[in-house]
């Protein structure tokens, strides 16, 4: 029959010892990663032919299997913190990852700052927290295998609780530094309160030469008016394969906006699974995708809408130049009760060079009969009158290409609330149109 | 303001009262032994008196099905397909091949009067409007039972025939074109027809002509148990123009029955083929039991330059409907343009769309798709727009809308737009709404009743379709259109 997996793949083999090997080793129930890499093994890696991978065959990527990291030792990892400068101009709470494990020396736990209380996952899996209760906030993300191979494989990951505002930002840094290549898999669980507000920072870089293979969940359950403001920078070296998910439960008269910019990394794919589920919220999700080379950048996104009078933006902006790819899958669900739901979803391409691709899948699933819901998605390249314009006046070709790229992409970053950040993320966007000439 | 309890029940009759064509026409058939098998392709090859190339044709697509899967990744949900409790043929008993309308049995004759599908020429000839003349090809479950002025199209040096005469009569031509849009391989459905096909229309016209006529087929299924497997081949060569119509009823029945049809279109050079059609199979009752399950693959390949495809449709019917008309734009400037309105009632599945696959320089494409849901089905637009590598300048426009009618169907929206050429510009807006109380409340003030302003915004809503459509089957649309909706608001 078609749906029994019969042949495993190298790399499905490799994964499967893998889990044997590490499973007992690994902290926390050993039942709840068996259920979750039996239901993976069930499918195997997703290749073209499942739909919500048709654009990002993972079967093809997966090639072999790197090890997973071990915990870095203190030069180490010291060392690797030194070397990362994504978004480090903003004042932030540091809460850093090497290889995947959270640095725990790095955080003061007695001079937190005033609402916020941080558990590192490792303990909280081998105590049995009663936080873990709060894992998997939407329940259709475990249908994912991404999301399968991370809950069998987490190591490592920190719960954050957000009972009031808290004014500085948090900021995950992800660092991996291994000179040759690992697998990492990262759990964050963000738990914000009734009324509470936080600012997310969350940034990936690894090192250039190896083919690094991290997989990070962070997990959100953001409260009645809450106020979460997300901004994640993919800056993996040029060889890493980067799986990632964003997984959000949002309550009522809320505000949640989050960002993904991708500047790294050789196959990325970021998912985003985001589920509404109380009245009047307001979702932004953006993403600002630069690519060149032989690149390939996944943007992945499931907008639940549970409930009514809710609104939903989604912008994302991708620039592709050489012979690179981009994909855009966009959902938005609509079930009979969200009434009154108001969706917006928007993706725009610019192909740079000749052998760019670009596929967009903007989906629409709609049940209710009072609602608003568009989604756009254009793909083509510069505007040859604007880029006419611009050189007439002086600009030589590449000046000119790079204003409009700028124009083009500051759109989605207009909405990053934190002017440091968007400062820093306008230089992200300048630095590779810098590259690029 | 969310459709009232009443609305629905109203909406929700509406198509089980409406479906005007539901009965059924007492003829002794000829069937073929029930099920698919060797002898089954072998009688049907047999009846049709055709060339051993076109049984063996027929028999390795037999052959390829049954190693094949039946796709499931559509939006429709039916119970399994039993391939063997299907008859593959069934033919009127007496006299299978006219050779003129007196030879017609008058069951049938008064079949397609009932239907309002003008038979006889003079009929036509003596209308209001002798502009308006349409020659019409009538299958009859397997069978083509009669095909107009093909005496008078034949002056003109167009070819219009059923297929199975073609394939004896002009052996050459359907060989050289027959299965090289969509491959014998295509699909499981394709495969099937490939196998099984009994009739449907061939038209070719030849360089340089203007079709003097609209020409159309009018397809009824009749008998119990059958499936109806049509073939359609419309060659348009270098610089010639036609516009082709289709038409379909069936009677209202408890069981499923499967038209599974194979439509290829194939444009030379600076020629033009607009297809047009109105499905209006029967839909199934208000409680989803019986209907046709439409189960098509229609393509046009756009092979020279500066050709054009357009496809239009009016989907009013079959309990589920699953095709995609599309365009292979191989010819460089060549154009594609689908117009679709697809109506959905009572418990109808409608998985609909279309492909544009850009592959010659400069080529255009444009998609209007306009679904419109109501009682408790399921509307799905899927659509792919893609550029190759070669596709330089090549441009897309996409608009498809939905509005759905109360609160229990739904509407679903998935294109897929794949562009491999920078200088390819592709746009794509899709919205869901429903009908706007403004609108309503603009049309209402003017002293129109809810009924008629919900007629009116809805044909608002589709004009952009019914403009593409030639003009006797707009009228017609726009009455299914009304039909369907009347007495709801959104």
């Amino acid at each position: 029959m078609a749906d029994v997996t019969l042949m495993k793949t190298p790399a499905e083999t490799a994964l499967a010892q893998a889990f044997e090997s590490a499973k007992t080793l690994l902290p926390g129930n050993v039942e709840s990663r068996a259920q979750a890499f039996e239901k993976f093994t069930a499918r195997g890696l997703p290749h073209r032919r499942v739909e919500e991978f048709k654009y990002t065959d993972l079967r093809a990527a997966f090639r072999e299997v790197a090890p997973f990291a071990g915990v870095p030792t203190a030069e180490e990892a010291k060392a690797a913190l030194a070397g990362a400068k994504t978004l480090a101009g903003i004042e932030a709470l540091q809460v850093p990852f090497v290889n995947g494990h959270f640095m725990r020396e790095a955080v003061d736990f007695r001079a937190l700052p005033e609402n916020l209380e941080i558990v590192p996952l490792r303990e909280a899996l081998a105590n049995d927290h009663e936080w873990l209760a709060h894992l998997s906030p939407v329940p259709w993300a475990a249908e994912n295998p991404v999301y399968q191979l991370n809950t069998s494989f987490m190591a490592d990951g920190v719960m954050i609780r957000v009972a009031g505002p808290v004014e500085v930002p948090v900021h995950l840094r992800f660092v991996t530094a291994a000179e040759t290549a690992v697998a990492t898999a990262t759990r964050v669980l963000v738990v914000v309160e009734e009324g509470a507000s936080v600012t997310l920072l969350e940034t990936h870089e690894s090192t250039d030469g190896a083919g690094h293979q991290p997989n990070d969940v962070v997990e959100l359950i953001a409260g009645d008016r809450t106020n979460v403001q997300h901004v994640r920078v993919n800056a993996e070296g040029g060889k890493t394969l980067a799986l990632s998910t964003l997984a959000a439960r949002i309550g009522a008269e809320a505000v949640f906006n989050s960002i993904n910019v991708v500047a790294g990394a050789a196959t990325s794919r970021h998912q985003v699974f985001a589920l509404l589920n109380g009245e009047n919220t307001n979702l932004r999700v953006n993403g600002v995708t630069m690519l060149k080379g032989l690149q390939h950048a996944d943007s992945t996104l499931v907008v639940e809408h549970n409930a009514l009078h809710c609104e939903s933006r989604e912008l994302f902006k991708t620039v592709i130049d050489d012979e690179a790819t981009g994909v855009f899958q966009g959902k938005i669900i609509v079930p009979h009760h969200a009434q009154k739901t108001d969706g917006r979803m928007m993706s725009a391409a610019i192909l740079l060079g000749e052998g760019g691709t670009m596929n967009n899948k903007p989906e629409l699933e709609i049940f209710a009969d009072d609602v608003q819901c568009a989604h756009g998605a254009t793909c083509g390249q510069l505007d040859d009158d604007l880029l006419f314009y611009l050189m007439a006046r002086g600009l030589p070709r590449k000046e000119a290409e790079s204003l409009l790229i700028q124009a083009f992409l500051g759109e989605a970053l207009e909405f990053v609330e934190n002017e440091t950040a968007r400062e820093a993320l306008i230089g992200t966007v300048e630095g590779w149109l810098r590259a690029r000439s | 303001m969310p459709a009232v309890q009443e609305t629905i029940d109203q909406v929700r009759s509406i198509d089980v009262d409406q479906y005007k064509y539901g009965f059924e026409t007492e003829v002794e058939m000829e069937k073929a032994p029930k099920g698919l098998s060797e002898d089954v392709i072998r009688f049907i090859s047999a009846k049709k008196g055709e060339p051993e190339w076109m049984l063996q044709w027929r028999l390795d697509a037999y052959k390829r099905w049954l190693t094949m899967t039946e796709p499931a990744w559509a939006r429709v949900s039916y119970d399994k397909i039993d391939y063997n409790d299907i008859y593959y043929y069934a033919a009127p008993k007496k006299n299978p091949a006219p050779k003129s309308l007196d030879e017609v049995d008058p069951e049938i004759l008064k079949t397609y009067e009932k239907l309002g599908i003008p038979l006889r020429e003079q009929e036509i000839l003596a209308g209001v409007e002798p502009q308006s003349r349409v020659a019409v090809d009538a299958v009859f479950d397997s069978v083509s039972v009669a095909t107009t002025f093909k005496e008078e199209l034949k002056k003109a040096g167009v070819i219009f025939m059923p297929i199975s005469e073609a394939v004896r009569e002009y052996p050459d031509l359907v060989r050289q074109y027959l299965g090289t849009v969509v491959p014998v391989t295509d699909n499981f459905f394709a495969t099937l027809n490939s196998a099984v096909f009994t009739d449907g229309s061939f038209v070719y016209i030849p360089p340089g002509v203007r079709c003097p006529m609209e020409l159309s087929t009018y397809f009824r299924i009749n008998e119990k148990n059958t499936g109806q497997f049509e073939r359609t081949l419309i060659i348009a060569d270098k610089g010639s123009y036609v516009s082709y119509l289709e038409g379909c009823t069936a009677p209202r029945r408890d069981e499923n029955q499967l038209h599974a049809a194979v439509v290829e279109l194939i444009a030379l050079d600076d020629a033009e083929i607009k297809y047009s059609t109105v499905q209006n199979w029967y839909p199934g009752d208000s409680q989803g039991r019986g209907g046709i399950y439409n189960f098509v693959t229609k393509r046009g390949d756009c092979r020279g330059r500066n050709s054009v495809i357009t496809w239009t449709q009016v989907e009013t019917g079959s309990a589920i409907t699953w095709k995609y008309p599309s365009c292979i734009l191989r010819g460089d400037n060549s154009r594609g343009e689908f117009y679709s309105i697809a109506v959905s009632n009572g418990m109808q599945q409608v998985d609909s769309g279309t492909k544009m696959i850009h592959l010659g320089k400069n080529t255009t494409s444009r998609i209007i798709s306009k679904g419109i849901a109501a009682g408790r089905s399921e509307n799905t637009y899927r659509g792919l727009v893609s550029a190759h590598r070669k596709a330089t300048g090549a441009r897309n426009f996409t608009n498809c809308d939905s509005l759905l009618i109360g609160n229990e169907c739904g509407a679903h929206t998935v294109p897929y737009i794949e562009s491999k050429n920078a200088s390819a510009v592709f746009e794509h807006e899709a919205t869901t709404s429903k009908i706007s109380e403004d609108q309503m409340f603009y049309c209402q003030q003017r002293g129109l009743s809810e009924e008629e302003a919900v007629a009116l915004i809805v044909n608002g809503f589709v004009k952009d379709v019914l403009q593409q459509l030639p003009m006797e089957f707009a009228v017609e649309a726009q009455k299914l259109i009304s039909i369907s909706l009347e007495g709801s608001v959104g």
